[in-house]
């Protein structure tokens, strides 16, 4: 393992003492646990919006706190959930008195610890509701699609919880709008090496120089099937083409496009690989709304990337183009 | 006068968990790398040498107490699907034993059930899905047994925990039906799972301080 780490023990807490100084005009840490939460957190008259997972998805999740996106993070071990004193303590630092949505992607440790803190929270008067991510198509089968892993379709549903808050949106109405995000969007994702966590030390899977792991997820899961390696339009359009007839996405629809790099792949071929997604979905006459190009949910030094299609409405575009300022993303007002 | 254990059994048993992960956290990241993240042992490592320094710093006044102190550090310090199954666990053994000064075959049967009951509840998974619940379920289910067939309390740890050990060694021909390891389906036949294997670590150092 080659890493610039110290005690692989310690390396969650190393990070967040950096990256508290850098954006410490926008977070700040709790004392009572591992939870970061906006600066003015609680914003007066405004659902608290609280997610939380395992490290090592930078920019993701914490790099989202701010106006217009995540109030608060509970911020696990390396891929490894938050206990359910973090996102209880998440969700008080952050109520106003409008309630708190809990956003999660569709991992069994998420799924345990935030309900024994909704738990929590409710016997402690606290209002509390959940949106659970399953945008993963290479995950689960269709007909299973409710136990798919929740990946970078997240992002699109922090941004639109965040976006409804900000507008003054009810806990009910917040929720239902990353509901209508997750019904939307599918993800799938492929990558040309793997990663290592840092207390394993080997990698999550091994692939042959000229082979790629298909349908992967966002920690080094091993995907479906590992294939031959191909160009890069071969491989967008396979990828792509999947997610449409999952779906599906149709003729007409109007979607968001979102490349993510899983954290060792260049910007270069992520530029690449969406101008293959602009142009397939410009041949079947799906209109591109939204475009989004970068690291967004990474999974650790993996290379790879992944394509995600949001279908969108006149509601979810207004709230993706929404204002927002975040040390990771910004949306000047108007832009 | 039927036979009880005390809270200082208690507390001792606590701290054999404690070494028994700690002697065998390499061995369950190996399990758990097979078809798991690999990160089993070292996460229950880490939490458990929290509750280690817990337990230095508990008096076992009652029953209760030890278990309570172990379980809200299992469920708070590393987080993950097992600090929410194991937290459960000995959060619901310390509940079931409020009050108590000593414990009888019965009470430790109903604390068994009720700690078994929990996890069913917060995991949602069943006996034969190569869980944790594959070592504690059968385990609980001896104990029962024992006790309706009025053993002594050693004899039926000692039982107890043959049955863990079977019930762990079963999850060798199981098919992952949860978390990570789902995914890979069959490709999970054969390799012991690492829950089950931490569970047994964690119910065999309790029973040999409750027959020793």
């Amino acid at each position: 393992m080659k890493k610039f780490i110290n005690d692989p023990y310690d390396v969650v807490d190393e990070m967040l003492e950096g990256f508290l100084d850098v954006h410490k005009d926008y977070v700040r840490k709790l004392d009572t646990a591992r939870v970061l939460v906006r600066r003015d957190a609680p914003v007066r008259e405004k659902v608290g919006i609280v997610s939380g997972g395992g490290s090592g998805h930078k920019p993701a999740f914490i790099g989202f706190i701010g106006e217009g996106i995540l109030d608060a993070v509970a911020v696990g071990e390396i891929f490894t959930s938050p206990p359910p004193l973090a996102c209880l303590e998440a969700a008080k630092a952050v109520d106003s008195g409008k309630g708190v949505l809990f956003l999660l992607g569709n991992y069994a440790g998420d799924v345990m610890n935030f309900q024994m803190a909704s738990d929590m929270a409710k016997a402690e008067g606290i209002e509390v509701a959940q949106a659970i991510s399953t945008d993963d198509v290479g995950s689960m089968p269709r007909e299973e699609s409710s136990k798919r892993r929740g990946v970078v379709g997240s992002f699109l549903g922090w941004k639109v919880a965040g976006a409804k808050a900000a507008a003054g949106g009810t806990l009910e109405e917040c929720k239902k709008a990353v509901e209508k995000v997750n019904g939307n969007t599918r993800t799938l994702g492929v990558a040309l090496s793997p990663c290592t966590v840092p207390a394993k030390g080997s990698p999550t899977f091994t692939l042959a120089e000229d082979e790629m792991e298909y349908a992967v997820g966002h920690h080094g899961e091993p995907g479906t099937a590992k294939i031959k390696m191909m160009s890069a339009d071969a491989i967008t359009e396979r990828m792509t083409g999947e997610i449409i007839d999952d779906l599906p996405f149709k003729k007409g629809d109007e979607v968001a496009v979102l490349i993510n790099g899983l954290g060792g792949t260049p910007h270069l071929e992520l530029y690449i690989c969406y101008r293959r997604v602009r142009r397939i979905l410009k041949e079947i006459g799906i209109d591109v709304g939204l475009s989004y190009v970068g690291e967004f949910f990474t999974g650790l030094e993996m290379a790879g990337f992944s394509v995600t299609l949001m279908r969108l409405d006149d509601e979810l575009k207004g709230l993706l183009k929404a204002p927002a300022d975040t040390p990771y993303y910004k949306i000047q007002r108007g832009g | 006068m039927a036979e009880t254990i005390k809270p200082d059994q208690v507390h001792r048993a606590l701290e054999d968990i404690c070494d028994a992960i700690e002697a065998h956290k390499e061995y369950l990241s190996e399990l758990d790398g097979a078809i798991g993240d690999g990160d089993h042992g070292v996460n229950m490592a880490k939490c458990f040498r929290e509750v280690k320094k817990k337990l230095a710093d508990t008096e076992a006044t009652d029953i209760e107490a030890p278990f309570k102190a172990v379980g809200m550090v299992v469920l708070n310090s590393v987080g993950g699907a097992m600090g929410a199954l194991y937290g459960t666990f000995f959060l619901r053994l310390a509940k079931e034993a409020a009050g108590l000064k000593e414990a009888s075959l019965s009470d430790l049967v109903r604390m068994f059930q009720a700690a078994e009951k929990g996890i069913l509840e917060i995991g949602k998974a069943k006996p034969g899905d190569k869980t944790l619940l594959d070592t504690l379920v059968p385990a609980v289910r001896a104990l029962e047994h024992a006790e309706k067939e009025g053993k002594k309390l050693n004899e039926a740890f000692s039982i107890f925990e043959q049955a863990a050990e079977k019930g762990m060694e079963s999850t060798r021909e199981m098919i992952a039906k949860m978390g990570r390891a789902s995914r890979l389906g069959e490709r999970t036949i054969g390799h012991q799972d690492a829950g089950a294997t931490s569970c047994y670590l964690i119910l065999s150092a309790m029973a040999r301080r409750l027959y020793e």
